[in-house]
This record gives C-alpha cells, structure tokens and sequence, in this order.
C-alpha cells in the first residue's frame, strides 16, 4: 500500500494550487488526475481570463496552466499520478486509484489528509430529439476544437448565454465556424456584458427569453427549433422560428462533482447557487470530516480565479493541521481569505455568496 | 437593454463618448465596459494615468481623456475587447478607429475591409491603415471610415479570399 500526507484529487486550477501551497511545507503530496494533460478545464480556455492582475488576469486559460505546471516542476515533494481516476474512498482511509487508457494499473492510497478538487460535470437539457449526433455539451465542444483540433460542425446554435456559452461561441467563431444564434431561457444575459457585446459585433444574435423546443434530423440534426418563452419559462405558441444548423451546443450549466464526497459521508446540501449538492466546509475549506478538505467548482461553480485561492487555503491548512510548519501561516491564511472576499465583492458574485454563507460550518473556536 | 440583447443604449454611450472638443482634438480612448466585473487590466496597463486606479477590482473603469494619449496599449490588455480608440482628426472627412482583432486571417495594411457596428451590420467599408501583431495575440487594427461612422462602427470582417472576382 501506498502512503502520502497528503492526496489531492483533481489537477485543475484548485488542486494544482492547493499542491504548490501544500509543498512549501514540505509535506508529501500525492496529486491525481484523470486526463492525459494536468490543468483541468484551464487547458481549454483560449481566452484572457478577468480577475485581478494577481490571479493572472488577461492572461490566457492555458498559459495559467503551464505557469502552475512549472510552479510544481520545482517541488521534490509533489508526486504526480496522471491518466487515473480515484474510483472510490474506503471507510479505513484508503483512496483506490485506477491508472491507464485501458484502467488496468490498480493503485491504493492511505493518505493523511484528502483535497477534492474534481470540479464539475455539464448539465443536460431536455427536449425533442436530444440523443441525436450533433448535440454536444459545450465542454466536449471545446475539448474537440481547443485540443484536438476538429470542428464539431458548421453552424452552431448555442443553448445557454452565461459565461460558458458566451465564450465557446466565441472560440466557434475564431475557428471559422458560424453561429447562428445564442438563446437563452432567462431574460437577461448571465454571462459578461462585455463577452455579449464581441460576440454580437461579429453578428451572432442573442435571444433571451428564448429557449430550445425541438431539434430534427435522421442521422444528425439538420435544424432547430426556438421559440419565445414566458416568464413560467412556457413556450409561447407562434413564436418559433427555425434555424439550419447541423450542431446545438448547450451550455445550461454545470454541477459539482461530488461523488466521493458523498462516499466519504461528508455532510452534503443541495444548494442552487452553487449548483448543485456540495459539502458543507468550514472557512479553512475542511468539508465536516477532519481529514476532508474541499476546493474549486466542486466546492460551487465559481471561477478559476476564486478555484485557485480556495486550493491554496484548502492546501495550506491540511499541511498546517498535519504538523508541518508554514512561516507566517495566520497572516497568509488571513491575505487568501481576504483576497477571495474581495474577488466576489460585485454584484454577479451575490448569487454565490449567498449560496457560500448557506454552506458554511460555523467551527466552535476561531482562531 | 443591454442585458437582454447585447448592445449598448445610446444612453450607456453617452457616459463613455468623451466630449466634442475632445473628440475635436484628436486620439482619445472610448472604453464600453458597463457593467461591475472583477476586472482591472485596463487601469493597470495605461501608463498615463489616464484610467484611474481601481480602489476595487469591480470598479468600472473612470478615463480622464485629457490625460489619454490615445496609444492604444489599453486595448490589447483588455480581455472584454472592450476598448477602442478614436481619431476625429486623422483627415478631413476621415476617422480613424482602433480595435482590438483576434481573428484570422488579420486583415492587410492598404486593403478595403467591411465594417460593421456593434450588432456586426455591415454598415460601410473601411481603409486598413495599420496592423500591429500583438504578444498577446489581441491584435490592434486601425482602419480609416468616414466621420460620420466614427461612433458606429465598432468591427471588421475581412473579406473571404475565395468570393473575391
Ligand atoms: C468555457 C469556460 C470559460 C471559463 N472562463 C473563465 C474565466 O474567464 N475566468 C475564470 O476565472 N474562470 C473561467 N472558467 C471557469 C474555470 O475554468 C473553472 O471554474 C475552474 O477550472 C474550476 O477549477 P477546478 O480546479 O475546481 O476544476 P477543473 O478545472 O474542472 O479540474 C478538475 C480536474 O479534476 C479531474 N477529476 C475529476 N474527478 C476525478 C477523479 N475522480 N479522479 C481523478 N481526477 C478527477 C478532472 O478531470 C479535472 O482535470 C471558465 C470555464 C469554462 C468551461
Ligand atoms: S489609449 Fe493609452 S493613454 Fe489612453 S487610456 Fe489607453 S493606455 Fe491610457
Ligand atoms: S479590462 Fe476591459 S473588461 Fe476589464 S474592466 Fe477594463 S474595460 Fe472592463
């Protein structure tokens, strides 16, 4: 059996930071991830990411990933165990691990502490024809383009105007590909203005109050219908309008992913502003069991940015709660929280802070 | 508006279009960014102290045009691509505009491109003036429109190699 202080699951922007913070320690740090490629959905964004210039603002997704990478490369103590899944969590403590393209490598874990940072999985919508080839999640869309290099198809119609759907259409468009319209069910746009505002200059129409009725095709869809919606989010007969499209993208959210979280038995809540079910934590980011830590969109969809600042507290104090010594630990712990605080003081941020404050465990002492 | 389509109001425009004797006097910034993000590159890239300092990353962004050159760094730094810089004084009956480009091809210098507003209508041709390839790779594109276009046109489309004569 394989032992580590601490095992971290997930390699996105909160495990990779939870890890740099944890190793300045000097505690053993196992990290797991599944794809082939460390940085979690960091290796798909082409984009410049907003945040403050300390969080790598207007810096692209991907090079963020590779400034954390190198960050890590420096460390002796980070043990990096890519391609595996860690399929399950053991009453004794022990994390089972299942490594390779063809799952046939086994490993199992003891670790002295655990940092989930699985991130999140896309929503599904339901309507007329949804198994048809050609409706994809805008996560797969993005994988297909941004790191394999293969277009999805040749006009798009994005379901979903929040940040996801925004941006993807605007990584379609910078690969030739046209998008034929974006519809969204609420009635105002959820994503940033100033996404909106490019995409329409480059002609794409934004429908909100709008949603997806049907899609129709044989062997893949060939068109699409929309149609108005009202406030009881019901289609309002008369109103659709079709379009030829080959391909319909849906970004209508994502949801933690809590899976072992559950398995561990921590205590669990469905929180709509956070999307979905998620331990409850307290402000270090230990989730109700001592040995759990949380961090990311697994925590509550959110940001890179905020995903990075909960790793490194979520790091910084499981290393802390093991013994090992961290220079100036209080005021450093104190400067991260203070940091996330700032990053969500904006109105769009109400939401999650609300969700936040509802998945707080109050600890008895505080220091 | 905004919020349900997209596009700035004439009313949203109104509060960043500096005013006519500015405008009079040649280069200045015209930043549409309208709504609280967390958000700072712009103030941080201007080294004219022309975007004042955010006191809060979720600060809009406040321009003293008097102190903007009208250099442009700002626009690559911005990752809405929401920033642009006008010249009322570039030629007589001309404009120059410039945006930030992060499409292929990159249009070239001297060659005729569409222009389009800000719902991307093709609303006249521009005149490329200049491409500057940025680091970053938010390319800053000058074009040249008439001046009655100045405060309309906010994009470009460069014609498709294969339907050209
Ligand atoms: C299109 C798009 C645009 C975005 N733009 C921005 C932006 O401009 N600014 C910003 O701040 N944020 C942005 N984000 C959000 C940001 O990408 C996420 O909030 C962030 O990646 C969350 O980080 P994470 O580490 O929690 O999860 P992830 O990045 O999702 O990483 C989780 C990792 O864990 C792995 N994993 C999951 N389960 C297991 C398991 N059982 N075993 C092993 N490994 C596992 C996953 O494969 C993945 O690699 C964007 C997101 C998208 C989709
Ligand atoms: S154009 Fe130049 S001077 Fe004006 S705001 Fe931008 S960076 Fe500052
Ligand atoms: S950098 Fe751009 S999007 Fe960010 S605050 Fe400044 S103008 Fe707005």
């Amino acid at each position: 059996m394989k032992k580590t202080n601490l095992a971290i699951i997930g390699g996105g922007p909160a495990g990779l930071s939870a890890a740099i913070c944890a190793a300045s320690s000097g505690a053993k740090i196992t990290l797991i991830d599944d794809s082939l490629e460390l940085g979690g959905q960091l290796i798909k964004q082409t984009h410049k990411f907003f945040g403050s210039k300390k969080q790598f603002a207007g810096i692209r997704g991907i090079e963020i990933a590779k400034n954390l990478l190198q960050e890590i490369k420096k460390y002796k103590n980070i043990e990096l165990i890519g391609n595996a899944t860690v399929t399950g969590y053991y009453e004794d403590g022990i994390l089972t691990i299942v490594q390779g393209s063809n799952g046939d490598i086994f490993i199992k874990l003891l670790p002295d502490r655990i940092i989930v940072a699985t991130g999140a999985s896309e929503n599904m919508l339901t309507f007329v024809n949804n198994d048809l080839p050609g409706v994809y999640g805008a996560g797969a869309v993005q994988t297909l383009m941004n790191l394999y290099g293969v277009v999805p198809g040749n006009n798009v119609l994005m379901v979903g105007a929040g940040n996801i759907g925004l941006i993807v259409s605007y990584q379609l468009l910078q690969a030739g590909i046209k998008v034929e319209a974006i519809v969204e069910a609420l009635p105002r746009i959820g994503g940033y203005l100033v996404h909106a505002s490019k995409i329409r200059r480059l002609g794409v129409p934004i429908y909100t109050s709008h949603s997806l009725k049907e899609v129709y095709g044989n062997d893949g869809v060939e068109k699409a219908v929309i149609s108005e919606i009202n406030k009881d989010f019901e289609f309002i007969p008369g109103t659709e309008k079709e379009l030829k499209v080959d391909t319909v993208c849906l970004a209508v959210g994502l949801s933690p992913l809590s899976d072992l979280l559950w398995q561990a038995g921590c205590q669990m809540k469905y929180i709509a502003e956070l999307g979905g079910y998620v331990a409850l934590r307290d402000d270090h980011m230990k989730s109700s069991l001592d040995n759990i830590y949380i961090a990311g969109d697994v925590a509550g969809i959110e940001e890179a940015s905020s995903a990075m600042l909960e790793g490194k507290i979520a790091g910084l104090n499981a290393a802390v709660s093991l013994g090992y010594r961290v220079d100036n630990f209080l005021e450093l712990n104190r400067n991260l929280r203070k940091e996330l605080e700032e990053l969500r003081a904006n109105p769009l941020s109400e939401k999650v802070k609300i969700g936040l404050e509802k998945a707080l465990l109050k600890r008895e002492v505080d220091q | 508006m905004l919020e349900k389509t997209g596009l700035p109001t004439d009313d949203d425009l109104k509060k960043v279009i500096p005013d006519k004797e500015r405008l009079a006097k040649g280069a200045v910034v015209i930043i549409e960014c309208f709504q609280k993000i967390p958000c700072d590159p712009c103030a941080i890239s201007c080294q004219f102290g022309a975007i004042k300092p955010f006191k809060d990353i979720n600060d809009l962004p406040q321009v003293d045009f008097n102190k903007c050159t009208g250099c442009g760094i700002c626009i690559s730094a911005c990752p809405g691509l929401a920033i642009f810089v006008i010249d009322n004084n570039y030629s007589e009956n001309k404009a120059l505009i410039k945006l930030p480009y992060e499409m292929l091809p990159l249009p070239e210098k001297g060659k005729e491109v569409y222009a389009l507003d800000r719902a991307g209508k093709i609303v006249s041709k521009a005149k490329v003036v200049r491409v500057q390839k940025i680091k970053n790779k938010t390319n800053i594109i000058s074009i040249s429109v008439h001046k009655n276009m100045a405060m309309k046109v906010r994009s470009i489309k460069v014609e498709d190699k294969k339907n050209e004569g």
